[in-house]
């Protein structure tokens, strides 16, 4: 989502935006305790719920893209993992992402559904740095979304439709007094060209 | 007799220690006493693994900084001052580069972990091995800095009458100038064990993080704040109170 934030922003000709990039869960938590934020863009309902919860928001999350789960492997897959089940391979070094965030829960959830039990050889504290573990050869395998994998660098095998799962992201607009202003930041990113910037990078509708 | 301090100088100590002790009267004032026993209980297996991996740190940061400090002090070469920049970095170093470091190095991908692991079939990263040295690699420059400086102030005539008496050199090292050196030495050491008690950021990279494996209570402590706040500030409460009780009861061997 980093990049697919700073080509929006780029795209957006009502103002400047000013970026401020980190973990869902790092963001709610900068937002409660007064960071100066307008907007904020978290990767699931739970961490848009809490700032919800908080009576910190000026309007309802609004749901703007979608993502996918999908395996990150070494570039050219050479342990030939062909989907989750392989992943519970013990000679495997798995990294998943923790479940306190967003893609480690989402990891989580999509595991319990297919009935698969895995035992990762690390949680890692965001989805960039299981990415980054495999990206280094530290990691055999990793569960990240699928447009982690369009950055190089890695291998993906796709997670078929019966074991993925849908995930949500959301934009929302603080309660400040600029609330105006970033309501129109949300509201482009509905629009038609905002859509295409996503889609281009492989994001949901 | 009590001499009397510079007014400006206490005033100024009184703001530096309120700026340090504010934010452990916050963390006294927001742990939730009633639940502490629990949180506590939760976490007994980072709280092991954080005594283990400290322990055997410090050991490993004893037994190669104390001879490095030695070297520093004593050693008469071109390049001392640069070695001793080297040595200290991981003072500075933010302890996330550290861990990127040792993943270059020592990881399965790395110049030494590639070796390391073709040779041996060792993997560091994800292992408690892998904590082990990365509390190591943080907390052995605390030993040598300070050990060279408790070498440096003992008194060097001692030694040369000793080996006028015909004691050799690592005799005079053992018998004259470790004792003289013991009270610099504990400080080093206490400050070394701190150290590697309290790494996050090169234990993380470089080890990761899986709960009865590698997550030490400071791993555990950051997790703990997104899942739930107030088990975070027991253990951060834990962390301190430990740390307190080792360094004022080391105090004594150092501060006379």
């Amino acid at each position: 989502m980093t990049e697919a934030v700073e080509a929006l922003a780029a795209a957006y000709i009502d103002g400047p935006v000013e970026l401020s990039v980190a973990g869902s869960q790092v963001l709610v938590a900068q937002a409660r305790e007064g960071a100066p934020l307008d907007v904020v863009i978290t990767a699931d309902a739970a961490t848009a719920q809490s700032l919800a919860d908080l009576g910190l928001l000026a309007g309802d999350p609004v749901r703007f893209a979608g993502n996918r789960l999908a395996i990150a492997v070494e570039a050219g897959n050479p342990l030939g993992v062909g989907g989750l089940a392989d992943l519970a391979d013990d000679e495997i070094t798995l990294v998943l992402a923790s479940p306190e965030v967003p893609a480690g829960a989402y990891t989580q959830l999509a595991l319990e559904r297919a009935g698969i039990n895995l035992a990762p050889d690390s949680l890692e504290p965001s989805v960039r740095a299981v990415l980054a573990k495999v990206k280094l050869g530290e990691a055999d395998a990793g569960i990240v979304y699928a447009t982690d994998l369009v950055t190089g660098g890695v291998g993906g095998v796709e997670i078929p439709e019966d074991g993925n799962l849908t995930t949500d992201y959301f934009a929302l607009v603080l309660n400040r007094e600029k609330a105006d202003r970033a309501a129109g930041f949300v509201a482009f990113l509905q629009t038609v060209p905002a859509r295409t910037v996503l889609a281009d990078l492989g994001f949901l509708p | 007799m009590t001499r009397l301090l510079p007014l400006r100088l206490s005033l100024l100590a009184a703001v530096g220690v309120a700026l340090l002790v504010l934010p452990l009267t916050g963390l006294i004032l927001r742990t939730p006493w009633t639940a502490l026993i629990g949180d506590v209980g939760d976490a007994g297996a980072a709280l092991r693994i954080s005594a283990v991996v400290s322990a055997v740190a410090t050991l490993l940061a004893v037994g190669l900084g104390i001879p490095i400090g030695w070297v520093l002090a004593r050693g008469t070469f071109r390049g001392r001052s640069a070695l001793r920049a080297i040595v200290l970095l991981p003072i500075v170093l933010p302890p996330v580069v550290s861990g990127v470091a040792l993943l270059a190095s020592l990881g399965r991908s790395g110049a030494v972990g590639t070796l390391l692991n073709n040779l041996f079939g060792i993997t560091l990263p994800f292992t408690i091995a892998g904590a082990v040295i990365a509390a190591a690699f943080v907390a052995t420059p605390f030993v040598s800095l300070v050990s060279e400086a408790g070498f440096r102030s003992i008194n060097p005539g001692l030694e040369e009458v000793a080996a006028s008496l015909g004691a050799r050199p690592w005799r005079r090292f053992r018998r004259v100038v470790l004792p003289q050196a013991a009270p610099a030495l504990a400080a080093g050491i206490v400050l070394g064990w701190a150290r590697a008690l309290g790494e996050f950021g090169a234990t993380i990279t470089f080890a990761g993080n899986l709960p009865g494996r590698t997550q030490t209570l400071p791993l555990a402590i950051f997790f703990e704040l997104e899942q739930d706040p107030e088990a975070a500030f027991s253990l951060s409460l834990i962390l301190v109170v430990v740390s307190i009780a080792v360094l004022s009861a080391a105090r004594h061997s150092w501060m006379r």
